[in-house]
């Protein structure tokens, strides 16, 4: 996969390629070329399939970073792309028109990182969170435990066990 | 509320307008109620006899549980032996089986599905995340205590319990049933208020009527 590298390489800015296995590699894309290099990709090279668009939240730097995953069927590899936006006000540039399917995992991206795609179809209604409150629960500083303490009651008398002590004293209750 | 909820005038084919009040036309306004025994105590545990032998379920999977109601259904473990059977709707069901973690937003589904169903109605709860919430217990979106929701009458516990659990279960019902023990609709019509508050305090878009029969 690398010979697509050095192609690429000669048209865009491109960051380090990161090769996680013979047939899948990941490389960092400058947020204004992201959509060139996407384009070029599905009608130059052959990647034509969409297969996931998710997001990290780096909460220490204040960004996220979207991943952008691209398979091509005919030389069965997938190469991510990873672009980073600024995490408040999250917002980023809709590739509904490249990849119809794009739209779904933007209003889930919405929903779940509560980041905006403007222009992108059904982006605000609801998708599994049906009259969320909080602030997106996929967010770092979204304290989930908290939450589902203070919302779900609890039946007493969960006990939560270290595994591996837990087998030890079962399996040899002396110590020996 | 949902714009098919709200009062409107309409068309109909034959071109007369009227006026439709959903909340009011479509359903029950009046809140359950409690369904008194037969007259005679050989009566009622005549009716419970025959409810005990004829439990159909609704088939609706609400979690992952639901994997193990394919085996139970199938010649393998075959529970159809037993009287009990699967049904596509509410309407034609009287036992809910709530397969595992349920989410705020089929707990939504789950309460319109089962107000819809006939009295005397039965709930199961399969899987530790039912009981309390296994290992969905920190989840966001998850409920934990099925039966601040919904009265169960028997819970199966297991991650997942195998359909041999799942037919001890039902045979177990079958027993609280025949003995008149099984008096979960009334329950819920009797702390109908208890219940609906319950709800309400984890589904915040309700849109939909208080009882959706």
């Amino acid at each position: 996969m690398h010979d697509l590298y050095d192609r690429l390489k000669t048209r865009f800015p491109l960051g380090d390629w990161i090769a996680r296995r013979p047939d899948l590699a990941f490389v960092d894309v400058p947020l204004a070329q992201l959509r060139s290099v996407l384009l070029h990709l599905r009608d130059q090279e052959g990647f034509t399939h969409l297969v996931l668009l998710t997001a990290v939240d780096w909460i220490e730097t204040g960004e996220f970073q979207l991943t952008y995953l691209l398979c091509n069927r005919r030389r069965a590899c997938d190469l991510g792309l990873r672009a980073r936006i600024a995490r408040d006000p999250a917002s980023m540039e809709s590739i509904h028109d490249l990849w119809p399917t794009a739209a779904t995992y933007q209003r889930e991206l919405r929903e779940m990182f509560g980041i905006d795609f403007p222009g992108s179809p059904r982006l605000h209604e609801d998708f599994i969170l049906e009259g969320w409150r909080e602030i997106p629960p996929y967010r770092r500083d979204f304290d989930t435990l908290a939450y589902a303490r203070e919302t779900y009651r609890e039946r007493p008398g969960r006990v939560t066990r270290d595994p591996a002590a837990y087998m030890q004293q079962q399996l040899d209750p002396g110590g020996h | 509320m949902k714009p098919e909820l709200q009062p409107r005038r309409v068309t109909g084919p034959d071109g007369q307008e009227f006026e439709v009040d959903p909340l009011r036309d479509y359903y029950c306004e009046a809140p359950p109620a409690v369904h008194p025994p037969a007259y005679l105590k050989i009566i009622e545990d005549l009716f419970n006899w025959a409810r005990a032998e004829s439990i159909w379920i609704l088939g609706f999977g609400t979690g992952c549980g639901a994997i193990e109601m394919r085996p139970l259904m199938t010649p393998r473990f075959d529970a159809y032996r037993y009287g009990i059977q699967w049904r596509p709707t509410p309407r034609q069901a009287n036992l809910f089986v709530i397969s595992g973690y349920l989410s705020v937003k089929t707990l939504k589904r789950v309460i319109r599905s089962y107000e819809q169903m006939q009295n005397p109605k039965y709930v199961v709860g399969l899987g530790s995340c039912t009981i309390n919430g296994g290992m969905y217990w920190d989840s966001y979106n998850t409920i934990k205590r099925l039966d601040d929701y919904l009265p169960v009458d028997v819970y199966i516990a297991g991650c997942m319990p195998r359909p041999e659990s799942l037919l001890h279960g039902f045979m177990e019902l079958k027993r609280i049933i025949r003995a008149g023990q099984a008096e979960g609709a009334n329950d819920y019509a009797r702390n109908f208020a208890w219940y609906k508050d319950n709800q309400k305090r984890v589904i915040h878009d309700w849109d939909m009527p208080d009882y959706n029969w």
